[in-house]
């Protein structure tokens, strides 16, 4: 399975069986396009009535390289998805948590998926007992894996802030002993950033995610205090701070709603403030929300898009460069084809921790009653089970080119958008498949 | 080739052979956590 497409003024293949990529001419995007549906000859005169200055040998040199690439398996190769089939699925060794260490928060976002917090329950925080058993529950359930994730996540972690670094100072203590490697990632939303979180960070974790959602009108109207003002003017310089600070990694982390389809102007707002490193997401809403994105917003929201990719050119061209998560690919090193088989993880490697140690499939599940996986102390119950389809299993992945790119996409925004965590959450289909478009369109120019 | 250009990128047939170590990163442990993608994660398997 090949997909063709045009994007500003670059031709490009993507091989979608074997991950290849080409640029390629006119003339070889249409032979391409129709080689497998059209004879040598029928190809060749109507290459020639499209292109009259191609000779003969200029089409036969044009055939044989196709052929070439074929043998190679670089082009119409076989789905790599079908090679990983059979040992992708079932379970799998736990080997990453997302720590719900706070379930309330310093500010009152109104599209937060996370009910101001508090995941639809009781304000709570995570003792730090309960953290350092989620972290041997984690080490008992991880097999032969080295290298295990914890995210410090809300509501506000840094509202729990002793827990946090009981909780890294406990886990380090059992790496040597237990061979393995932790790596901690946080997400806050800046409110309670200081330089001692900021040195705490350098030593020990190694992502971190602010929250900042561009413009300070676009910002203030979404991410307001618990009085109301909007939180823009305190966070920005405590971000500007941590940046300049920072040993590792972050990414300033937006979201946008339907009332900022012009998202890219926030993201260059946000460069344009000093950081470098970027990620801006669609919100997640229930149906029917007034911010929500409908597939009437997708020709803006696939314009902006474009914009972006063209935009983060110009400016790396002027020694300007700035990161996007999305367009940030890894083509030669990134995952082999079991892992992009096998999607997120969600309830098999992965489950969120609650302030009181139950067990959920994800962090965006959390307060979905019918979720619960179990807690830290019994392990995951008996009979549990949240399989994700692999992504051939599900009829509207397997004939999709971009599969292995997204790995099937998230389960818990296709439980939220069709009621059925297996089902497919086609606006984010959508977004993802043009991201990926332009990702790899600033691979090739 | 006149025509075509060839981006290096990972052969995703021949990743099948020594890969599925499970070292790398989990999806949602990174910047997103609402979407899924795991075309920016990096592999960690030395043997690859």
């Amino acid at each position: 399975m090949i997909h063709a497409y045009k994007l500003m003024g670059q031709n490009i293949i993507i091989d979608a069986g074997s991950g290849c990529v080409h640029a390629i001419d006119d003339a070889a995007y249409d032979a391409i396009a129709l080689y497998e549906t059209c004879g040598r000859d029928e190809l060749a005169a109507r290459l020639t009535a499209e292109y009259p200055e191609l000779t003969r040998d200029d089409l036969d040199e044009l055939f044989a390289d196709i052929e070439e690439l074929k043998k190679d398996g670089k082009l119409f190769a076989p789905d790599a998805a079908l090679e990983a089939d059979g040992r992708s699925g079932g379970k799998r060794d736990i080997k990453a948590l997302c720590l719900h260490v706070a379930h309330t928060c310093n500010l009152t976002c109104d599209y937060c998926f996370a009910g101001q917090g508090r995941y639809h329950g009781d304000a709570a925080l995570m003792s730090a007992a309960t953290a350092r058993r989620a972290i041997d529950f984690l080490v008992e359930n991880s097999g032969d894996k080295r290298n295990l994730e914890v995210d410090f996540f809300g509501g506000e972690p840094l509202l729990a802030w002793d827990t946090v670094v009981e909780t890294v100072k406990y886990a380090r203590s059992l790496e040597s002993e237990h061979g393995k490697n932790f790596r901690f990632t946080l997400t806050t939303n800046g409110v309670l950033l200081d330089d001692e979180v900021t040195e705490f960070c350098n030593a020990e974790i190694s992502n971190v995610v602010l929250s900042l959602d561009g413009r300070r009108e676009i910002h203030d109207a979404r991410r307001k205090t618990p009085q109301g003002g909007g939180s823009y003017d305190a966070i920005v310089p405590k971000f500007r701070r941590f940046a300049e600070k920072r040993e590792g990694g972050y990414y300033m982390r937006g979201t946008y709603t339907s009332a900022n389809l012009d998202f890219t102007e926030d993201i260059l707002h946000i460069a344009d403030l000093g950081f470098t490193e970027l990620a801006m997401e669609p919100a997640v809403s229930a149906p029917g929300d007034a911010l929500g994105l409908t597939a009437a917003d997708l020709p803006e929201l696939f314009r902006q898009y474009e914009i972006l990719a063209a935009e983060m050119v110009r400016r790396e061209g002027e020694g300007k460069p700035f990161a996007f998560y999305h367009y940030t690919l890894d083509l030669e090193n990134g995952p082999c084809v079991y892992k992009r088989v096998a999607g997120c993880g969600s309830g098999s490697e992965y489950f969120a921790v609650t302030p009181e140690g139950e067990l959920y499939p994800c962090h965006q599940l959390v307060g979905e009653r019918e979720f619960v996986a179990g807690d830290i102390w019994g392990g995951v119950k008996d009979g549990f089970e949240f399989r994700r389809k692999v992504i051939n299993e599900r009829e509207e992945c397997r004939g999709c080119w971009a599969k292995l790119y997204c790995s099937g996409g998230c389960a818990a925004n296709a439980y939220h958008a069709s009621g059925d965590a297996d089902g497919v959450y086609e606006l984010g289909c959508e977004l993802f498949k043009k991201r990926l478009e332009c990702a790899i369109w600033m691979k090739v120019i | 080739m006149k025509r075509i250009r060839t981006i290096v990128t990972r052969d995703l047939c021949e990743s099948a052979k020594n890969g599925g170590c499970g070292e790398c990163q989990t999806s949602c442990q990174s910047a997103c956590k609402t979407s899924n993608g795991v075309a920016n994660q990096k592999c960690e398997n030395p043997k690859k």
